[in-house]
């Protein structure tokens, strides 16, 4: 059964639940079917397709036959074989539920009379009819109050709490211009240099401003950077020498890829 | 000078009367003794002599005011010759229009109450909806719970406006049905009757 019919919740006179519930119900006879208000459960159907932006073809049909169903089931309930049922019954039997039936009703139709006759007794009594008038709210009683512990309490939020030392999270960052004047100076004893092997035993820190060191002379246009694949080491030599590697056809164009 | 009113100037609930009659007056739905007692300070012996000085001085043909004991408590309500003038003014919305379907329908939640849509069903032979509706937004009957069944159906009582409107002090006050076993069997003697003339 689709999820919209099978967890529909209704709320009728007879019935409150979900629509699952109501068929279980039902096929188990604990509830009958004539005392169920089928408008109510295509009301509360429609109401919940409403909510919906699409439509579910697959839900409508599936109601359509439950409905349909119900609607018969309770038609028969409603109008069933007289007959076949008295035939049931002896005469006798048959004679006495049918007249305790009407003896009940009677009585209530004679309890009707008394109703009317005693609304047309009272016809000329008029009396005031309203809501009641709004009861005042009810005084709000304090316990005995002690001032002064109120105010140790207040005293004792208002100290100033110990001071936490947050030096331990502190990060110290070297200039990026001393890993430039490092980097210039190997070059200028290396044609080329592996960036790990230079930054090795330098803390995260350290590393990381060694690398925007090496993106501004990058920048600058004094270095060419390569790296032969991912997390691959990467290389710096001399521009110069880079532009000459270039002429020779060698030159591997150095391509930033993020980890 | 002006004098201020004396209800009887020499009973010593005398006060007491005074201020019942104005907790009457403001109140739209009547006031139990309880009720009366908590808001004066006073205990209810005291209020139902001070309430009897009230029902003697608003009683009909010296007041206009009608002092009634109904639904469990006290009101004021018109004088009958105030009838026709009170006819003028205002409407009667709870009895009027009072189908046959809505007084059977009410005479059954009255007696059997808390009743079901379906119970009162099963004893008129046709649906109630309707009638029940019409009931509930008269206020003559209200919902009070539901059947002790998985997903019972609910149940209606009636109002305390219904035993205002009927004038009853209490629900014991609706008169005792009447012996219907003489009814019941000369309903079955006239069923078998028509049962043996079809047979033969």
């Amino acid at each position: 059964m689709a999820s919209a019919v099978r967890d529909l919740e209704l709320d009728l006179d007879a019935f409150e639940g979900p629509f699952d519930l109501l068929l279980t119900l039902l096929l188990k006879d604990a509830i009958q079917p004539s005392e169920i208000d089928m408008a109510g459960i295509v009301v509360a159907f429609v109401e919940r397709l409403a909510e919906r932006d699409e439509l579910d073809l697959d839900a409508c049909g599936e109601f359509l036959v439950l409905i349909a169903a119900l609607l018969e089931l309770k038609a028969r309930h409603l109008f069933p074989d007289e007959e076949a049922e008295l035939s049931e019954l002896e005469p006798e039997e048959a004679a006495e539920e049918l007249a305790r039936r009407l003896a009940e009703y009677r009585r209530m139709k004679h309890a009707a009379v008394w109703l009317r006759e005693r609304l047309d007794e009272r016809r000329d009594l008029y009396f005031r009819l309203g809501p009641a008038p709004l009861a005042p709210t009810p005084e709000r009683r304090l316990a005995q109050q002690e001032p002064l512990r109120l105010v140790e309490a207040i005293r004792g939020l208002a100290v100033e709490p110990p001071h936490v030392s947050i030096s331990h999270l502190a990060l110290r960052f070297p200039p990026v211009s001393q890993f430039v004047e490092r980097f210039r100076a190997v070059l200028v004893r290396r044609r080329r240099f592996d960036f790990d092997a230079e930054v090795q035993g330098l803390s995260r820190v350290e590393q990381a401003v060694a690398f925007l060191a090496l993106l501004e002379l990058r920048k600058e246009g004094e270095i060419a950077i390569s790296q032969a694949a991912p997390f691959a080491p990467i290389r710096i030599s001399r521009a110069d020498d880079a532009i000459s590697r270039s002429d020779d056809g060698r030159m591997l164009q150095w391509t930033a890829r993020s980890a | 000078m002006d004098r201020p009113l004396r209800l009887i100037a020499s009973n010593p609930v005398d006060a007491l009367a005074r201020t019942v009659e104005a907790l009457l007056v403001v109140a739209s739905q009547p006031l139990t003794l309880d009720e009366l007692a908590e808001a004066t300070a006073d205990g209810t012996e005291r209020i139902e002599t001070a309430l009897g000085l009230l029902r003697e001085r608003y009683s009909e043909g010296r007041s206009g005011i009608v002092l009634q004991k109904v639904a469990g408590g006290y009101a004021f309500g018109a004088a009958r010759e105030a009838a026709a003038a009170c006819a003028c003014l205002f409407e009667r919305p709870v009895e009027r229009g009072m189908s046959q379907a809505a007084l059977e329908t009410l005479a059954i939640v009255a007696y059997l109450g808390p009743v079901s849509r379906p119970e009162i069903a099963g004893i008129r032979g046709v649906a109630a909806d309707s009638a029940v509706a019409s009931l509930v937004e008269r206020g003559l009957i209200a919902e009070a719970g539901r059947e002790s069944v998985p997903g019972g159906a609910v149940r209606y009582r009636v109002t305390a406006l219904f035993e205002r409107v009927f004038g009853l002090e209490s629900l014991a006050a609706l008169p005792r049905l009447d012996d219907i076993g003489e009814d019941q069997a000369a309903i079955r003697d006239r069923l078998l009757e028509v049962a043996e003339a079809r047979a033969s």
